[in-house]
């Protein structure tokens, strides 16, 4: 019974899917503005132009850490968003080499948007793997009651 | 689709939590991978592959000319949200208390 409760290594490639009643548009604007990711991404701050070629920051709350460094590489709003991700709120983690992020963005029937995210390119950042494994449940269920409730998780 | 029931119904199954247990420990499997050394027909991996896709907790991938099953936990993420934290954060925090009066006092 104890082997399933271990996890031997975190994968190389994650994908984490959510239903939310939102419209894509939405939830385009809950991943790219500072005031919604303020609210369910550990309080940080989302700071890019989001051009191609231009960096993606993420910024601890009040600006005073930079928490994860990357450049964008696709910006199709309100479809799909890939940048790149280098952990710089873990020192061990901030040594190792870029990871990718992609946001998919896709319409489903009643009003409800589906949101994949695919954390992937992880083989040389093991530490970002096993620390994002958990990250990316609880923020999707942070941004999902967001934009539901208008309320950020646990708060209630 | 963001109900419940789907995913209450897929866990309920022993050989759907085994294939679940199966994409923890190696995750993005192919169907070949998944049923290797199970008991199972391959259209009854199938078939329960397709339960555990319907309500969100396996996920498939195209890479090349290969399709591959991740595990997908959020939907068990929004269930201990709904319902674990709800029911259980007193009795934790209580017993939580409990401990750290006893040990203080030992």
């Amino acid at each position: 019974m104890t082997s399933s409760a271990v996890k031997p290594q975190a994968a190389t490639t994650q994908v984490y899917s959510i239903f939310i009643r939102a419209t894509p548009e939405q939830v385009w604007e809950a991943i790219t503005t500072p005031e919604f990711t303020r609210r369910y991404f550990h309080g940080s701050e989302i700071d890019s132009t989001l051009e191609p070629g231009s960096p993606y920051k993420s910024w601890s709350p009040e600006r005073e850490h930079l928490w994860v460094e990357g450049e964008i590489v696709e910006s199709r709003a309100p479809e799909r968003l890939v940048h790149t991700w280098l952990s710089l709120y873990d020192e061990e983690a901030a040594g190792e080499q870029p990871s990718r992020v992609a946001w998919e963005i896709e319409p489903q029937d009643g009003g409800v948007t589906k949101l994949t995210v695919v954390h992937d390119q992880l083989e040389r950042s093991p530490k970002t793997a096993a620390g994002v494994s958990g990250g990316w449940m609880y923020i999707l269920s942070g941004m999902k009651t967001l934009l539901e409730t208008g309320e950020p998780l646990g708060t209630a | 689709m963001d109900d419940g029931d789907q995913v209450f119904k897929a866990l309920a199954d022993p050989s759907r939590r085994h294939l679940l247990d199966r994409l923890f420990e190696t995750d993005g499997r192919t169907l070949g991978e998944l049923e290797a050394g199970l008991a199972m027909t391959r259209f009854g991996v199938m078939k329960h592959l397709r339960v555990l896709e319907a309500a969100g907790l396996v996920t498939t991938r195209r890479s090349g000319r290969e399709k591959l099953h991740f595990l997908n936990p959020v939907p068990i993420r929004l269930i201990h949200d709904r319902w674990i934290d709800k029911y259980t954060e007193r009795h934790v925090s209580a017993l939580a208390e409990l401990k750290t009066t006893l040990e203080e006092s030992a």
